[in-house]
C-alpha cells in the first residue's frame, strides 16, 4: 500500500514536498512562538491556524494587533490579503471539484504555494490534482506539527529572519513557476504585472498590489477563442 | 484579537477561496480561457514572489532578501531540485544577515 501511494505520486514530487514542508513547519512554528508571546490564548492561535489557515493574513493579523489595530483593521487587512486567492481558485478550482467533501477540502487547501504546485504540472490533469493534494496534505501535517512545537519551545524561532525563512517561500514559488514563464506572452504579462505591483507597492495596503498585476492580462487578451470555439471540431 | 474577529476572517476567507470556482460555473471552459485563467494565477504569484522580495510591510526589505530569492531563482533556472533551491536561499539570506548586510 505505502508503495503503491509512493509510485502514484512520485519521486520527485515526495521529494519536492518533504523539502517545502520543512520551510512551512517553521514558519507555523515562528507564527505560533510569536501569538504565544503577543498573549494570545492557545485555542486563538489554533483557531486561526485551521480556519483561517492563510499564512501571510495571520502574521499580518498579530502585526495589526500588536500596533494597536482593532477588530476591523485586523479582519480587513487579512481579507485584503486573501483575495489573491480569487484568480487561484479560478485557476484550479476545477481539480477538486467533485465531491462535497473534496470541494470543501480543496477550497481550505488553496494556497500560493498548492496553487503554484498545481500549475507546475501544466496540462496534465491528473497530475496536477496530485500535486495539489499532495503538497496540500504535506503543508497541512507541517503547519500543524509547526504550530505545536512553536507554542512549547517559542522563544528564538519567534524571529525566523534569522533562518532566511522569508527568503525560502518566494523562492519556492519562483522555481514553481520560472517553467510556465518560457511562454512569450506569459513572461510579457507576467514581468508587466510584477513591475506594476511593485510600483504600487509603497503606497497601496498589501494584497492589491499583487491583484492590480493581472493588468499584465491585456498581452494576452483571448481575441480569437470565439472564433475557434465555432469552428466545427 | 477576541474570537470574534478570528471567526469573520476564517469565514471571510473561505468565501474568497470559494469564489473563484463558483465563478468558473459547471461549464466545461474552452481551452483558451482555461489558459487564460492559468496565466492569471501565474502573474499573480509572480507579483507575489517580486513584492515579498523586496518590501516588507510597505518598505524596502533590504538586499539580504532578494540576494537570497535571486539565488534561489538561478539555482531553479538550472534545474536543481526544490530541496536544494529552499536552503541556498534560506541561507544565503541568513548569512548576508548574519554578516550585517540587511
Amino acid at each position: 500500500m505505502a508503495f503503491r501511494v509512493f509510485t502514484v505520486i512520485g519521486r520527485d514530487l515526495l521529494r519536492d514536498t518533504a523539502a517545502y514542508s520543512v520551510g512551512i513547519a517553521v514558519a507555523g512554528a515562528a507564527f505560533a512562538a510569536l501569538a504565544t508571546a503577543q498573549g494570545l490564548p492557545w485555542w486563538i492561535t489554533w483557531a486561526m491556524s485551521i480556519f483561517v489557515y492563510a499564512g501571510t493574513a495571520q502574521f499580518a493579523a498579530l502585526g495589526v494587533a500588536a500596533a494597536g489595530g482593532g477588530g476591523l483593521a485586523i479582519v480587513a487587512t487579512g481579507l485584503v490579503l486573501n483575495l489573491r486567492h480569487i484568480p487561484y481558485g479560478l485557476a484550479v478550482g476545477h481539480l477538486y471539484w467533485d465531491r462535497w467533501w473534496t470541494r470543501i477540502l480543496g477550497t481550505q487547501n488553496l494556497l500560493d504555494t498548492t496553487t503554484a504546485f498545481a500549475l507546475a504540472e501544466g496540462d496534465d490533469r491528473r497530475r496536477a490534482e496530485i500535486a495539489y493534494w499532495t503538497t496540500g496534505a504535506g503543508n497541512a501535517v507541517a503547519w500543524v506539527i509547526g504550530n505545536l512545537a512553536g507554542m512549547f519551545i517559542g522563544g528564538w524561532i519567534a524571529e525566523p529572519e534569522t533562518l532566511g525563512l522569508d527568503a525560502a517561500l518566494p523562492a519556492i514559488i519562483l522555481a514553481l513557476v520560472l517553467p510556465s514563464l518560457k511562454d512569450r506572452g506569459t513572461l510579457l504579462a507576467a514581468v508587466t504585472g510584477a513591475a506594476i505591483a511593485l510600483a504600487t507597492s509603497p503606497f497601496l495596503p498589501a494584497g492589491i498590489p499583487v491583484l492590480l498585476a493581472l493588468l499584465g492580462l491585456v498581452f494576452v487578451w483571448p481575441r480569437k477563442g470565439r472564433e475557434r470555439e465555432e469552428a466545427p471540431r | 484579537m477576541t474570537w470574534i474577529d478570528v471567526a469573520v476572517l476564517a469565514v471571510g476567507t473561505f468565501l474568497i477561496r470559494l469564489s473563484g470556482p463558483l465563478l468558473r460555473g459547471r461549464v466545461d471552459l474552452s481551452e483558451e480561457t482555461e489558459e487564460f485563467l492559468k496565466r492569471g494565477a501565474t502573474v499573480v504569484l509572480v507579483a507575489l514572489v517580486a513584492t515579498s522580495s523586496v518590501m516588507v510591510e510597505n518598505e524596502w526589505a533590504g538586499w539580504a532578501l532578494p540576494a537570497g530569492v535571486l539565488v534561489g531563482g538561478v539555482l531553479a533556472w538550472k534545474r536543481l531540485p526544490l530541496a536544494v533551491v529552499v536552503v541556498a536561499a534560506a541561507a544565503t539570506t541568513a548569512l548576508l544577515r548574519l554578516g550585517g548586510v540587511d
